[in-house]
């Protein structure tokens, strides 16, 4: 158990690819809705690399959220495995799964999520409170996240304070203050305007190349793009699955963009 | 997370919905300001009964003359006219377990000093009768058994007659009339306040045995005899051995019912203290009541905000909040509750306590005791409503949580 618990980003940038982070064979998954019965997932098999950047399309309603919630260890699949780093997690216990939730995984939701009655310091502390560390450390953490995603100035402001595109960096800033080995974030750059976007992925772009392997999805092939490999969800299913190909940078292309005041 | 940041997240929580948290502890304040002040009075009752107890003598033993009950038909006492002098030089001769006695004869009279005049209750009785019942003198002293042989015109005055006839006038020495008959007055009795049975003990003033027979009452008979045995445990062999020689004197047959009746006053006592402790147990658990009933206020407040956070719970669980926590967070949200209900109710209750000693001028003993019986109470209170709440938090899917508007 201790390759699970353990927190930190393996910054293994050189065996990208060699190793599975994340296996997932042949899931599917059924909602039940009283007669009818919803298959949102109807048998994906995948395999993210560590350190790989993916990101996930598709329409909406083919799945993918469905997904990021198995992957994030929220939801469980009706049937087909999922390994992480090896494990089988639906061998795992819900305090297992807490931890996991807590120290491996960061997860950016598709509506950020966040407590709305708690500062952005604090929404960004909490995961560490559940890590048990220090306050001091989980202060100083939580301080640096934010400056990551550069809300340094806005720490002391609730979330209703904060416009769309900076709560939504709150919510990564709390998916990364654990420092976790995979970042999954849904739909991080929806309804954001486009300069917003780019410099959220040029956060993720950063990080993924420091080692940390991220799974995001987007309905914005301009954003898909900046990723390492992109995956086409459809009914369930994934449609298709390539390596991308003229990858930008998206600090390169910031550079060239409008600056707008969030 | 520690202890501090946990009691921080209640804290806030709470502070959320000031009016909600305060209402929701009202239930918790009043049931243990109702403990604190019931229990205190109990107390009080109680202190009052064992001092009572104190102040009787503990190995007294009464002989009063007529049956309880004779034939099934109640005589009351003093009916019959047996029991004597004499029956009590034979207890004293003829009982091993038995230290002292004094005769009795009772009756009532006007007493006048002055222009003022005062009606009370005179016991004829020896000087030892004193020393059995230890009652002491604020002045004076009793008469002699010299009195008693003489048939002197002595008297040893109580409190509420010394306040009725003198006032601020120095009584000892002073001639009384009683019954139109001057008397000496030799000595002043201590305040000895409310008997056990409610009448007031010092309304009353004594005279010697002989002086009562002759110029008062008539009587050659006894009323009664106030005994003391050796020791607090021989009072029950007493007891026996003075039934024994009197039922012999006064010639009742196995299967009669006897003519006089001894009762053991510590039995009294013991009864009052039993009624007084009862008494307190049953305002206590009237009380406790209360605090159930405000234990299910914390246990319905705290479903309805398990109900409202479900968001709340979702986002923490996704983010790593094990059952654990979650459980501790509710938990521990319900037991501030109730331990600051409790703190507050603890000092209403004090107040409560003092405004009835003040107000209704009943005896009143706060005890510490009391007061951390209903802390710990409440913090149960807070521990056994709040468990199920939390529970059912804890028990949440996340992903449901999460999907919960
Ligand atoms: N809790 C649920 N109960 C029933 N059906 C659900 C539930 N969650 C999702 N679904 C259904 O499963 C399918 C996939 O939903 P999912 O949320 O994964 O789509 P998505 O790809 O994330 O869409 P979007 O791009 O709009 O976010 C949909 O048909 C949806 O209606
Ligand atoms: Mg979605």
């Amino acid at each position: 158990m201790a390759t699970i618990t353990q927190p930190g980003v393996d910054t293994g940038a050189g065996s990208r690819g060699a190793e599975s982070i994340i296996r997932v064979t042949d899931v599917h998954k059924y909602y039940e809705l009283g007669e009818t019965r919803v298959h949102a997932l109807r048998g994906v098999t995948v395999e993210v690399g560590r350190g790989d950047f993916v990101a996930i399309m598709g329409s909406s309603g083919s799945g993918k959220s469905t997904f990021m919630n198995i992957l994030g260890c929220l939801d469980k699949p009706t049937t087909g495995q999922y390994y992480l780093e090896g494990i089988e997690v639906s061998s795992l216990d819900k305090k297992q799964l807490a931890a996991i939730r807590n120290r491996k995984i960061g997860f950016v939701f598709q509506g950020f999520n966040l407590l709305s009655r708690t500062t952005a310091l604090e929404n960004v502390e909490l995961p560490t409170l559940y890590a048990r560390v220090s306050r001091e450390e989980g202060l100083q953490r939580s301080n640096e996240a934010l400056d990551l995603v550069g809300l340094g100035d806005r720490k002391l402001h609730y979330p209703s304070q904060l416009s769309g595109g900076q709560q939504q960096r709150v919510a990564i800033a709390r998916a990364l203050v654990n420092r976790p080995a995979i970042l999954l974030a849904d739909e991080p750059t929806g309804n954001l305007d486009s300069r917003t976007s780019v410099e959220i992925v040029d956060v993720l772009q950063k990080l993924n190349d420091q080692g940390l392997t991220i799974v995001l999805v987007t309905h914005e092939p301009d954003i898909a793009r900046f990723a390492r490999r992109m995956i086409e969800f459809r009914d369930g299913k994934i449609r298709h699955d390539n390596p991308g190909t003229d990858r930008p940078v998206a600090a390169e292309i910031l550079k060239n963009m409008p600056k707008v005041e969030d | 997370m520690n202890l501090v940041q946990i009691l921080r997240i209640a804290m806030r929580a709470l502070a959320r919905n000031k009016l909600r948290s305060a209402l929701t502890m009202l239930g918790i304040i009043i049931g243990v300001a109702a403990v604190i002040a019931m229990v205190s009075v109990g107390q009080g009752a109680q202190q009052q009964a064992q001092d009572q107890i104190a102040a009787m003598g503990s190995n007294v033993l009464f002989v009063g003359s007529g049956a309880v009950s004779r034939g099934g038909m109640s005589m009351g006492w003093g009916a019959t006219k047996s029991l004597v002098y004499d029956d009590m030089t034979a207890i004293l001769h003829e009982c091993p377990a038995i230290a002292a006695a004094a005769p009795g004869t009772t009756a009532t009279a006007q007493v006048v000093y002055g222009n003022d005049n005062w009606n009370t209750r005179i016991t004829g009785t020896e000087p030892q009768f004193f020393d059995i019942k230890v009652w002491n003198f604020q002045e004076g002293g009793p008469f002699l058994q010299a009195d008693v042989e003489s048939a002197n015109n002595v008297a040893v005055i109580g409190e509420t007659v010394r306040k009725n006839l003198f006032g601020a006038t120095d009584p000892l020495g002073q001639t009384i009339r009683v019954n139109n008959l001057p008397f000496k007055v030799v000595g002043v009795l201590d305040l000895k306040g409310t008997s056990p049975m409610g009448d007031d003990q010092d309304d009353t003033i004594v005279l010697p045995v002989t002086t009562v027979q002759k110029k008062m009452n008539g009587q050659t008979w006894l009323r009664w005899i106030m005994v003391s045995a050796v020791s607090r445990e021989a009072s029950y062999a007493a007891q026996k051995q003075i039934s024994a020689v009197l039922r012999d004197r006064h010639r009742i047959r196995a299967g009669q019912d006897d003519d006089f009746f001894v009762r053991n006053l510590a039995d009294f006592a013991q009864l009052a203290d039993e009624q007084s402790r009862l008494f307190t147990i049953l305002l206590a658990s009237i009380a406790s009541i209360s605090l159930v009933v405000g234990g299910i206020g914390i246990m319905n407040i705290m479903l309805v905000s398990v109900t409202e956070r479900t968001r709340e719970i979702g986002i923490r669980m996704a983010i790593g909040a094990t059952e654990g926590d979650v459980q501790q967070q509710f938990l521990i949200e319900a037991i501030v509750l109730s331990l600051i209900g409790g703190a507050v109710g603890i000092a209403l209750g004090l107040g409560a306590s003092s405004t009835i000693a003040n107000t209704l001028g009943w005896p009143v003993l706060v005890s510490s005791k009391a007061i951390v019986i209903a802390a710990v109470f409440s913090a149960a209170i807070g521990i056994f409503f709040g468990f199920y709440p939390a529970r059912k938090a804890a028990r949440l899917d996340p992903i449901d949580a999460l999907r919960y508007e």
